[in-house]
Formats: structure tokens, sequence, C-alpha cells
């Protein structure tokens, strides 16, 4: 139950109160620049939360058996290799290298996959796929999740960086459906000339950044109503 | 290289203002909105962005002949990561509290859309010495929109400049809001609108004295 309740804290924290591009500003290219409509914002939502969970699900697995001070793998070879076995082998350094090399790895495997058996769905996602390799959510959800791998006392287990990951790329969904829908709307308004395009979709940003902020305590209450409902 | 392509001078010039990766191509997003709370930390930024922005040029710019076309965004992303890991160690190592400040945004230097571009477009075809002076004419003119956008929230949020005092909170009551992430929207959409109506303006200007010069 524990488990549970950390679990929805992390996903709402991910999702809404933390919203990866209107607290974090990461992937704020594809929010300005994928926003102008309904449906390709939400196939862009719907591919970067795809690739998110499989990247997150890659790197925690890179980051829990190698890359973290004190992970097993590295050690195992250094033990083997005659080191002593008091020595903390720490691959951090490395860390960066690895998650772009398996973002971009797994961008490449879902297009792939995509395009050989959802032929319908490539066709719609078609730009957007390759696009999603610099898209920073997706490096920053790895980054999230290699902090929680730092300290050997509280390790994230999958189920919290999967949680971690699948929120954040729900948040980005929101967030950039909420934004086509408006500027959808703003087409219709007449806005002074400087700010026409991304002037007016960043200020837009903003106010939506405001009604973010009212998420803010969200987790806590939603804890101590299921601890309430629990015990 | 062909005629056409630009020189070291003209990339030098054109990364300042005419085409400064902010208010004019929109490219590296993350880090403008993020760090600019403060100008310490947006100036720091600046400097570990020029600094793998100028190596990772010139280092594409060296190896660019052996460059695959199918596999270049691959060699640029990995080139760069490397000099983000340096710049990362270096920063820890040394201000320390303001690589803990910045925090997730210096990795993700790798992913800000400047430094591909400029990758892409000048350092894979062209020679280093361009290469460099692109990169240095980017560094530039992506520090003249940090800075820019920092003092704006730096004074209007914290009444400071650089942490120095310069709007006293009994003459100015601080707007807690543009430290907040609202503000960095609000700020960078006002000062594009800024940016597009001097634009607009001298353009309009151009077009009325020619007109005149013709009549």
């Amino acid at each position: 139950m524990e488990t549970l309740i950390t679990l929805i804290q992390i996903a709402i924290g991910a999702a809404l109160i933390n919203n990866f591009v209107l607290h974090y500003f990461v992937g704020i290219c594809p929010f300005l620049g994928v926003s102008r409509r309904i449906d390709t914002a939400f196939g862009m939502g719907c591919a970067v939360t795809f690739v998110i969970s499989i990247a997150a699900t890659l790197s925690w697995v890179f980051t829990y058996f190698i890359l973290r001070p004190g992970a097993p793998l590295p050690a195992w070879i250094w033990q083997m290799a005659g080191g002593d076995a008091s020595t903390q082998v720490n691959l951090s350094v490395l860390s960066y290298i690895v998650y772009i090399f398996v973002i971009a790895a797994s961008v490449q495997f879902v297009e792939m996959y995509v395009r050989k058996f959802f032929p319908a769905l490539y066709k719609s996602f078609g730009v957007f796929l390759p696009l999603i390799t610099t898209n920073c959510a997706i490096l920053f959800a790895c980054l999230e999740i290699m902090k929680h791998l730092q300290d050997p006392m509280r390790l994230w287990a999958l189920p919290e960086a999967l949680t971690l990951a699948v929120g954040g790329g729900v948040g980005f969904t929101l967030a950039i459906v909420l934004m086509a829908g408006i500027r959808e709307e703003l087409d219709a308004c007449d806005v002074p000339k400087p700010l026409r395009g991304p002037g007016i979709a960043l200020i837009v940003a903003g106010i939506l950044a405001m009604a973010f902020m009212g998420f803010a305590g969200v987790d806590r209450g939603i804890q101590s109503t299921l601890n309430a409902f629990l015990h | 290289m062909s005629a056409s392509e630009p020189t070291a001078l003209e990339r030098f010039l054109n990364g300042i203002l005419p085409e400064n990766p902010i208010y004019r191509q929109l490219l590296g997003m993350c880090p403008t909105l993020a760090v600019t709370g403060a100008m310490k930390p947006a100036m720091t930024m600046v400097a570990a962005t020029a600094f793998v922005l100028i190596a990772a040029n010139v280092i594409i710019s060296l190896i660019r002949g052996l460059l695959k076309p199918h596999l270049r965004i691959l060699v640029f992303t990995l080139t760069i990561a490397t000099f983000v890991t340096i710049a990362d160690r270096f920063l820890a190592a040394y201000v320390y509290e303001m690589s803990k400040q910045l925090g997730s945004y210096i990795p993700l230097i790798i992913v800000n859309c400047i430094i591909i571009s400029r990758c892409e477009i000048c350092a894979s075809k062209q020679s280093v010495g361009v290469a460099l002076a692109d990169a240095v004419g980017m560094s530039l003119g992506f520090g003249l929109a940090l800075g820019s956008i920092a003092t704006v929230r730096e004074i209007l949020g914290a009444g400071q400049w650089f942490g120095v005092t310069v709007l006293p909170p009994d003459v100015w009551p601080s707007w807690g809001i543009m430290a907040l992430p609202p503000g960095a929207f609000l700020t960078l959409g006002l000062l594009l609108a800024l940016v597009n109506w001097i634009g607009q303006r001298r353009a309009e200007s151009l077009a009325l004295r020619e007109k005149q010069s013709k009549g």
C-alpha cells in the first residue's frame, strides 16, 4: 500500500504539480512548434509518452546495473579482474553519453517497429518521431531517474521510474493539447502584429503555468486522503 | 566550400543579432526559460553552452570529411555529450553551489537545439576558422538574449542585478511571479514582441525612405 501511495504521488507530481513543460521548461520546442492543431498535438504527446517510457525503462536498467555508484555489474567485473573488493566502482561519468545513445537507439527502434506493424499510425506520426531524439523531456526524465539512483539507501525500483516517465509524458500531452486548443481559438483573434506567432504563444504558456501553480500541494492532500481511507 | 557559403566574418556577425538563436530562430528555449531567474546562473549557463558549442563546432568541422549522412546526428550528439560531461564535471569541481543550482539543466545542454543546428548548418560544411567564428558569434547572441531576459526578471523579481540591489524593496515591491516559471514565459514573450516591433519599425522606415528617395 505504501508503494501504491508513493507511485500515485510520483505520477501526480510529474503530470500536474511539476509539469515537465510548464514547471521545468523541458520540451518547449515541440510545445511551441507542434501546437497549432489539437490532433497533431495529441499525436506528438502520444509519441513522446511512448518513447519516454521505453527510454526510461532502458536507462533505469543501465543505471541500476552498470552506471550508479556501487552498481553490481562493474563491481563483479572489477573483482573478477582481481581488484580490491573494498573499492567502489563508479561509472556515473559515462551517464550522459549512455543516455543519449539509449534515447537515439530507442527512437530508431520505435520508428522501425511502428513503420512495420502500424503503417497508419506511422503516417500520422511521420516527421515527429525522429525529432523526438532531441526532445529535452526524454533526457530530463532519464536524469531525474538517475538522481534517484545515487543514494544506495533509497533506491528507486523500476515501477517508480516508469511511473515518473509515464506521468511526465501524460503531463506533456496535457500541456500541449491545452495549448493547441487555445491556439486554435487564437487564430480568430486580433493579436497585435509584433506578438503574432511565438510571442502570444509564450504569453499564453505563462498564464497556463500560473494555472498549473494552483496544483501545488495536491499530492499531500491526496496522500492524507488515501491514508485516512486505508486506516 | 561553394562560393555562396557565408564567410567567417558574416557568420560571426549573423550570430549576434540578425540570426540571434533565441529571438530570431527560437532555438534552445529550455535553458532560456529555466535559468534566467537571476544573472549569475544565466551567465554560468552561457559560459557552459559557449564552451560546448565552440568545442563541438571545431571538432565536427575537423572530422566533416568522415561524416556519413545517416549517422551524422548521432555523431553530433555523442560529441556534444562528451563535452557536456567535461563542462559538468568542471562546474561541479570549481563552482559547486552553482552547479547544484543549475542541476539537470547542465546535462540538458546535450539536447540544446542551437548546438545541433550549428553543427548541421555550419560546422559539417565549412572549415575550422569559419566554424569557430560561427560558434563565437552564436554564443555571444545566446549570451545577449539570456542576459536581457535575466536582467528583466532579476530586477523586477528581486530588485537586484548580479546580486547587487538596484531597486530597494521599499521603493519597488518585488514581483515574486517574475522569479517563478510564469514570469519566464511572460518575459520572453514580451521581449520577443519588443524585438519584433523594433524590427518591423525599422523595415517600415527603410521602405518609407526608399519611397521618398524615388519620389
